[in-house]
């Protein structure tokens, strides 16, 4: 299976100034094991691309990839059309514009859920204490933590930290937010207080690459749905096209697998 | 009772002490600023620092203190001819503390390596995820957690500099307790009981508290999680 279906498939008509990251021929190995097969995958501005498939399929490694939190052997990986940089200052401007939210949430633990929110914009970006704080209220507002920005993350429930962890992203004014699995650690009842948030986000234009096993939440916001299997994308399109008229059997065994209970 | 009175009277014993915890507090203060460069040394992504790192923590960790102490003393300063001051006393002071300083900086570091160790992954992954360089990274999420999480090793290290720092006296520091009690037993072979509890107690007051500390700030500052 190869670029025969990856090209064509977006929502949106592709001219090259449109593509925030791209993904060309990318190789990735633990040793022996092929983790990452030829991926090739473009995402355009404002684009909800969701990736979805059995665990050990690569798809939290791809994710990781996109903000070299993860090397890869050979390939391209471009964002906003410039090639990753190696370590270094570049690198570090670089993942200031790429938000991650990760399934452990990965909250600052010895800081409150201001200081979590508001470390970065003051160190990385330089802003004031008092702007940053001020931004960081909003945006907490806007996750609905606000009430809590003076705990520490231990004492916040999983989907309270992960909202913060969003929050705390957004912050950077990141160009592409990285999901990944941000549900997988809740309990299912806070699941949809951080679905919510991200349903949001997308309608407000972000950019977000999300792996997920929500499927309520592929079909309700993604503009694009990838489904990867030992390491290869195997499917794209949109959330319609992918959930009522799969193509690959290794596809339809997933979908049927998840989607009987 | 009476004869440790005596003794008391007849010797200068709490300024014996004094100088111990005037080595430890000026040794405390070096080893855990080396410490800490020798832990950032052996986190840093750059394979030549990590080396030259656990190599400098193997060497002196393997090394016994009286050794280094010796060393100091006529490898450093008689063959070395390294002086920190022209008079005797005062050089063999510093010699002394730079012995105690190296020496302990590593178990600083093992102590704090092992605090690192308590500090997940995705905190590091988080904070250069947000653009944090290596030093933001380490120096505002890692290295705070890995402190509040290594208090109780480093406790245990500074009560065993405490009590390392009467090894000066191998170093010709010649006013500190180990000395003074080798001197008072000389002159007082009828009250070597007497000499052996003051040096003890005297340790014993001056440690305890520092077990009590450790314990209650290694409670108070635990990072929950």
């Amino acid at each position: 299976m190869t670029s025969a279906t990856q090209t064509s498939v977006s929502t949106k008509p592709a001219s090259d100034s449109d593509v925030l990251v791209e993904l060309d021929h990318v190789e990735k190995y633990y040793g022996e094991l092929h983790v990452l097969k030829d991926i090739n995958l473009k995402v355009n501005k404002g684009e909800v691309l969701v990736i979805i498939g059995p665990s050990g399929s690569g798809k939290s490694t791809l994710c990781r990839t996109i903000n070299r939190l993860e090397l890869i052997n050979s390939g391209d990986i471009r964002i906003d059309g410039k090639p990753l940089p190696q370590e270094g200052k570049e690198l570090t401007k670089l993942r200031a514009k790429v938000g991650m939210v990760f399934q452990s949430f990965n909250l600052f633990a010895h800081k409150t859920i201001l200081d979590n929110v508001t470390l970065a914009p003051r160190k990385v970006l330089g802003m004031s204490k008092a702007d940053a704080e001020k931004e960081a209220m909003e945006l907490l507002a806007r996750v609905g933590v606000d009430s809590q920005a003076n705990k520490l993350p231990a004492q916040l429930s999983g989907g309270q930290q992960q909202r913060v962890a969003i929050a705390r992203s957004l912050a950077m004014h990141p160009k592409v937010m990285l999901f990944d699995e941000p549900t997988s650690a809740l309990d299912p009842e806070m699941i949809n207080e951080v679905l919510d948030v991200m349903v949001d986000l997308a309608k407000e234009g972000m950019t977000m690459i999300v792996v997920t096993h929500e499927m309520g939440f592929a079909r309700q916001a993604a503009d694009r749905v990838v489904f990867m299997a030992d390491g290869e994308i195997l499917e794209q399109g949109t959330p319609t096209e992918f959930f009522d008229n799969t193509k690959t059997d290794r596809a339809k065994d997933f979908l049927s697998k998840i989607l009987t209970h | 009772m009476q004869a440790m009175l005596t003794l008391l009277s007849q010797y200068d014993v709490l300024g014996a002490f004094w100088v111990n915890i005037q080595l430890t507090l000026w040794s405390a203060l070096f080893s855990l600023i080396l410490g800490v460069v020798l832990v950032m040394m052996r986190i840093s992504p750059i394979p030549s620092l990590r080396a030259f790192a656990s190599g400098f923590v193997e060497f002196f960790k393997n090394m016994p203190l009286t050794i280094i102490m010796v060393f100091m003393l006529l490898g450093a300063f008689v063959q070395l001819r390294f002086q920190f001051s022209s008079t005797f006393s005062s050089n063999f002071y510093w010699l002394a503390i730079t012995g105690l300083s190296l020496y302990t900086s590593v178990f600083v570091c093992e102590s704090l390596r092992s605090g690192i160790n308590t500090v997940p992954l995705g905190q590091a992954e988080a904070a250069r995820s947000l653009g944090l360089g290596f030093f933001q990274t380490a120096g505002l999420i890692v290295l705070p957690q890995a402190f509040r999480g290594s208090v109780a090793p480093l406790g245990n290290t500074l009560i065993a500099l405490l009590k390392n720092s009467t090894v000066a006296a191998a170093c010709s520091v010649a006013t500190e307790t180990s000395t003074l009690m080798k001197t008072m037993i000389e002159y007082n072979a009828s009250s070597i009981v007497a000499v052996f509890m003051i040096f003890a107690i005297g340790y014993v007051i001056l440690i305890i508290p520092i077990g009590l500390l450790t314990t209650w700030l290694s409670n108070t500052l635990a990072v929950r999680r």
